[in-house]
């Protein structure tokens, strides 16, 4: 196993950089900030579409995110991956493919827990608000949403875990990330399948963890933060 | 020139059987790993419940490595790995028992395990502690009082969950096509490069899953509508 390291870590960390594109954990990487990042502002506008009182907005925001949950991932990649090209008149390549898919169904999932947090907040919030004088906009930017946003840390640490193993679909469609690195080298070795996808299984699970530990740190400072009952979230 | 959305082309004669097979391994793969997560997971609850701190550690462990590692990566371990470390005879006979389907079963029985031993946990402990002792209180004996008031509460509380993760289930079924299992969606692909009907094969098998996850969606909203507990 540790001949295996030896001889591929680099392919595993940036795959063929800088004598190829980037790719390995570097890509996973940059694949799950971008896509929690990108998803975060279209999850805020399903969120509030949701919440509008206009039902020409509600209606189509519910729709998609209905038909998103509704469907599997890897379904929802496969009509990114020939429904883009003709969207855009030229050819797309894997990693945007990944990237594209992975934005829609994250805001989708996202905007759900944006909902719930702006439903969880006390009503009194928003008719204070409105009793200062304040408008929808400010209202909702100003009042509303940083409160969500702090309430939410935990749940988009635990978002961010999710997008980084939704990445691992890549290899479906030969998306140059760290699982996808990791067919390669287990292509190269032929004999040694379990200590490579073993070493993948590794990687996934110490950067998840760590990151899972650190939103279920947040969720307890949170919870004694508010002064709370000592109420642990199941 | 116009393309002629056909939906009609991919649903005749051998493609029409290859949506159908495919949905029927879709389908049977989501309950054959039900039941085996399920099975799991009730084991898996008991164990961490005995009073007896390193089984504690060792669902904890479970449940953490299933979680933290994407499903994709743990059906390739199954599929690719672990028959590398079986005996020989076991691994002939795999083999030649559609392993794809089988390992593919054993992966996404194992991951609902690990979710479903937390959701029953977490329902149990839902149920204030005051409940048994005022059942005990009454002269129910630890099976009456478990029976009669904890578990039917328990129940309840964990009901809607469960449904959910039989949603995820079934939409993470569609994983196993990376390791060649005939559910719907490898076959939708099958029909999309016999036909290059892609729209319409994709269009079909969209169908399919949603149809399938609304009514699991709704079954959920249901539960939780009749199911939903005042505690405290």
């Amino acid at each position: 196993m540790l001949q295996i390291l030896e001889d591929n870590w680099l392919l595993f960390l940036i795959g063929q950089y800088p004598h190829g594109p980037i790719g390995g954990l570097a890509m996973t990487l940059f694949l799950a900030v971008a896509g929690l990042s990108l998803s975060f502002p279209v999850a805020i506008a399903l969120a509030l579409a949701r919440l509008s009182s206009h039902r020409w907005l509600r209606g189509p925001a519910t729709a998609v995110v209905y038909v998103v949950r509704g469907l599997p991932l890897i379904m929802f990649i496969f009509w990114t991956y020939f429904a883009l090209p003709l969207l855009i008149g030229r050819t797309v390549g894997g990693v945007e493919t990944l990237l594209f898919a992975l934005v829609v169904y994250e805001a989708s999932y996202l905007s759900e827990i944006i909902r719930a947090g702006i439903e969880g907040l006390p009503k009194g919030q928003t008719e204070a608000a409105k009793a200062l004088g304040l408008g929808y906009v400010p209202t909702t930017f100003k009042v509303i949403l940083p409160q969500v946003l702090h309430n939410m840390m935990p749940s988009l640490v635990s978002q961010f875990v999710s997008t980084i193993k939704e990445t691992s679909l890549g290899y479906v469609i030969s998306a140059n990330e760290v699982t996808f690195a990791a067919s390669q080298v287990n292509n190269q070795l032929m004999t040694q399948p379990f200590e490579v996808y073993g070493l993948l299984a590794l990687t996934y699970f110490t950067l998840c963890f760590t990151l899972t530990s650190a939103a279920r740190w947040l969720e307890r400072r949170l919870a004694a933060e508010r002064g709370g009952l000592g109420v642990q979230p199941a | 020139m116009g393309y002629v959305f056909d939906p009609a082309a991919v649903l005749t004669g051998q493609y029409l059987d290859w949506f159908i097979w495919g949905l029927a391994t879709t389908i049977a793969l989501t309950l054959a790993a039900w039941l085996l997560g399920m099975t799991i997971g009730i084991i898996l609850t008991l164990v961490r419940m005995l009073p007896f701190r390193p089984f504690e550690w060792l669902v904890a462990g479970y449940v953490e490595y299933h979680r933290n590692v994407p499903l994709l990566v743990q059906i390739l371990v199954w599929y690719f790995g672990v028959p590398q470390l079986l005996p020989r005879a076991l691994r002939m006979w795999v083999n030649s028992h559609h392993s794809e389907f089988l390992l593919a079963m054993v992966a996404l029985g194992l991951a609902s395990a690990a979710y479903i031993t937390e959701d029953l946990r977490s329902g149990i402990r839902s149920i204030p502690k005051t409940q048994y002792e005022a059942a005990r209180s009454i002269g129910f004996s630890y099976l009456q009082a478990m029976s009669y008031v904890i578990l039917p509460q328990a129940l309840r509380i964990v009901i809607p969950p469960l449904i959910n993760q039989t949603l995820l289930l079934f939409k993470n079924t569609s994983l196993a096509m990376a390791i060649g299992v005939g559910e719907l969606t490898y076959r939708t692909r099958e029909v999309d490069s016999y036909t290059f009907k892609t729209f319409e094969a994709f269009a079909v098998a969209t169908i399919i899953y949603l149809a399938i996850s609304f009514a699991i969606m709704a079954l959920g909203a249901f539960a939780d509508r009749r199911l939903k507990l005042e505690l405290r």
